[in-house]
C-alpha cells in the first residue's frame, strides 16, 4: 500500500530558495488547471509533467525534484508559460533544479560542450587556427570551382566590419560545406562581414548546464572582443 | 547579455531578418520559378528561440515570408500550432547531449507527427539543433521527408547552390541547376 506523505514533515526551502531568485516566477499562483502540461512534450516521460513538477516544488518534495532527469529532458521552450494563466515561470524553474545539481553529476555531454567552450570558444572544442584554416579551405575551394564566386572573400576577425557572425560551431567542424551557402548569399548582397575568432561558436552549452559563471565568461569575452576588438555594428545570430 | 547587464553598442539581428529585408529592397534576388512546375512541398520548423522565447512573431513571420519567396506560396505548407505556440522539436535546451536519447526521442514524436501531417518532402529548419533533432526523428521514426538548412533552399533557388552543398536533398532536387560538370548553371 502506498503511505500517505505527511506534509507538516516538509518544508519548502528549495522553492524559497529559487522564489528568492526569480521572484517573478508565481509559484504559488498555480492554479492546477493542467494546462502546461496538456500542451507540453515532455510530459509524461520519466512519469513526469510541468503541473506534477510545480505540485511537487510547492509541497516541498525537495530531495524527488532535485534528484528528477525530467529537469534534463524539458527543454525550457517556454511553451507552459506561455499558455499558462498565471504566467508562472516553469522554464526558470527547471533552471534552477539543474543550477542545483552538482556540477560533475549533470550531464557528460553538455559538460564537456560547455568546458570546451570555456577553453576554446566553441562547443566542438576546436582551436582558433584550425576554425581560420577551414574558412580559408572552404572559400578556397568555392573560389577555385565556382566560376561565379571567383572573387568570394572570407575574412576572420577584420576590425571595422558592419556584421559580424554568430555561428554555430558543428558547421565549420562537422559539415564545412554548409558555410558556402550562407557566404554566398552575404557576398550576392555584398554585406560587411567578417567571422570572429574569440567565444565564435554561437551556441552556449553553459546557459544550458546552467553553470552561471561559465556562461557569463563566455558572453563577456564575446562582447569585449566584439565591441574593443572588432567594433562591430551588428552581430547576426545565423539561426 | 540582458542577464549579466554586460553593456556594448553592437545590436543583435537575426540573419532571416536580414534575409527579409534584402529579399523586399530587390538586394537578394531571389524567386520560386524553379518549384512552379515540380510543385514540391516545404514546411518550416519555428526554432523557439526566434518566436515564442523574443515574445513576437516578427521573426518567424519574416521566416514564412522568406520560405514562400523562394519555394512559391501554394508549396508552403504550415505545421499546426505553429509560429510562437510552436511546439519545440525536443533537441532544444543541451538535449541532443543531455543524454536520455529514449525520452528525447518521445518528446520529439510530437513535432514528428506534426510534420507527417502536413504532407510537405522537406522540412526547413533555421536552427542547428532543430535540424540535428528532426533528421533523427525522421530516421528514428520512420519518416520520408529531407531536413534543410534555410540557406540552402535559397541558394537552390537563385540557382548557386553548389555540387558539394547538396548533402541534405533528396534525389529529386540533388541534381537541379547543375550542369553534366558538376559546375552551376
Amino acid at each position: 500500500m502506498i503511505e500517505a506523505m505527511k506534509l507538516e514533515e516538509f518544508t519548502c526551502d528549495f522553492k524559497e530558495d529559487v522564489s528568492s531568485r526569480i521572484p517573478e516566477a508565481n509559484f504559488d499562483l498555480c492554479l492546477t488547471c493542467g494546462t502546461c502540461t496538456g500542451g507540453c512534450p515532455a510530459s509524461e516521460q520519466y512519469g513526469m509533467d510541468p503541473r506534477k513538477f510545480l505540485r511537487m516544488l510547492l509541497l516541498g518534495m525537495d530531495d524527488e525534484i532535485r534528484k528528477s532527469p525530467w529537469a534534463w529532458v524539458c527543454t525550457m521552450c517556454g511553451r507552459c508559460m506561455s499558455a499558462c494563466p498565471m504566467k508562472i515561470n516553469i522554464p526558470k524553474l527547471i533552471y534552477n533544479v539543474r543550477a542545483s545539481w552538482d556540477r560533475d553529476k549533470r550531464p557528460k555531454g553538455i559538460r564537456g560542450s560547455c568546458d570546451q567552450h570555456i577553453k576554446s570558444g566553441n562547443a566542438m572544442g576546436v582551436p582558433k587556427e584550425d576554425f581560420v584554416f577551414t574558412i580559408e579551405d572552404v572559400a578556397r575551394e568555392i573560389r577555385e570551382t565556382q566560376p561565379e564566386f571567383s572573387d568570394l572573400e572570407v575574412t576572420a576577425d577584420r576590425v571595422g566590419a558592419y556584421m559580424v557572425l554568430n555561428q554555430n560551431s558543428r558547421e565549420p567542424v562537422t559539415e564545412p560545406d554548409e558555410l558556402g551557402p550562407l557566404w554566398k548569399i552575404l557576398h550576392k548582397v555584398k554585406a560587411d562581414w567578417t567571422h570572429p575568432t574569440v567565444m565564435w561558436g554561437g551556441e552556449n552549452y553553459c546557459m544550458f548546464l546552467a553553470d552561471e559563471e561559465g556562461w557569463r565568461y563566455i558572453m563577456e569575452e564575446f562582447v569585449y572582443h566584439i565591441e574593443h576588438n572588432l567594433k562591430c555594428k551588428v552581430v547576426v545570430n545565423t539561426e | 547579455m540582458k542577464k549579466y547587464k554586460i553593456p556594448h553598442t553592437f545590436e543583435f539581428k537575426s540573419i532571416i531578418e536580414l534575409y527579409a529585408q534584402w529579399i523586399k529592397d530587390g538586394t537578394l534576388k531571389v524567386n520560386s520559378d524553379w518549384n512552379k512546375d515540380l510543385k514540391i512541398k516545404f514546411t518550416v520548423q519555428d526554432p523557439c528561440n526566434i518566436g515564442r522565447k523574443i515574445g513576437t512573431n516578427k521573426i518567424v513571420d519574416d521566416l514564412r515570408f522568406v520560405v514562400k519567396a523562394v519555394v512559391g506560396e501554394e508549396n508552403f505548407v504550415d505545421m499546426v500550432p505553429n509560429r510562437s505556440n510552436n511546439f519545440c522539436c525536443g533537441g532544444g535546451g543541451g538535449a541532443l547531449q543531455g543524454g536520455h536519447t529514449e525520452q528525447r526521442r518521445a518528446y520529439g514524436k510530437v513535432k514528428f507527427d506534426q510534420i507527417i501531417e502536413t504532407g510537405a518532402k522537406y522540412v526547413i529548419t533555421p536552427c542547428h539543433n532543430c535540424h540535428a533533432q528532426i533528421e533523427d526523428m525522421c530516421h528514428h521514426h520512420g519518416g520520408d521527408y529531407h531536413t534543410l538548412h534555410l540557406w540552402t533552399v535559397i541558394c537552390l533557388a537563385m540557382g548557386i547552390l553548389g555540387e558539394n552543398e547538396r548533402t541534405y536533398l533528396g534525389p529529386d532536387l540533388a541534381e537541379l541547376g547543375l550542369d553534366i560538370e558538376g559546375g552551376i548553371q
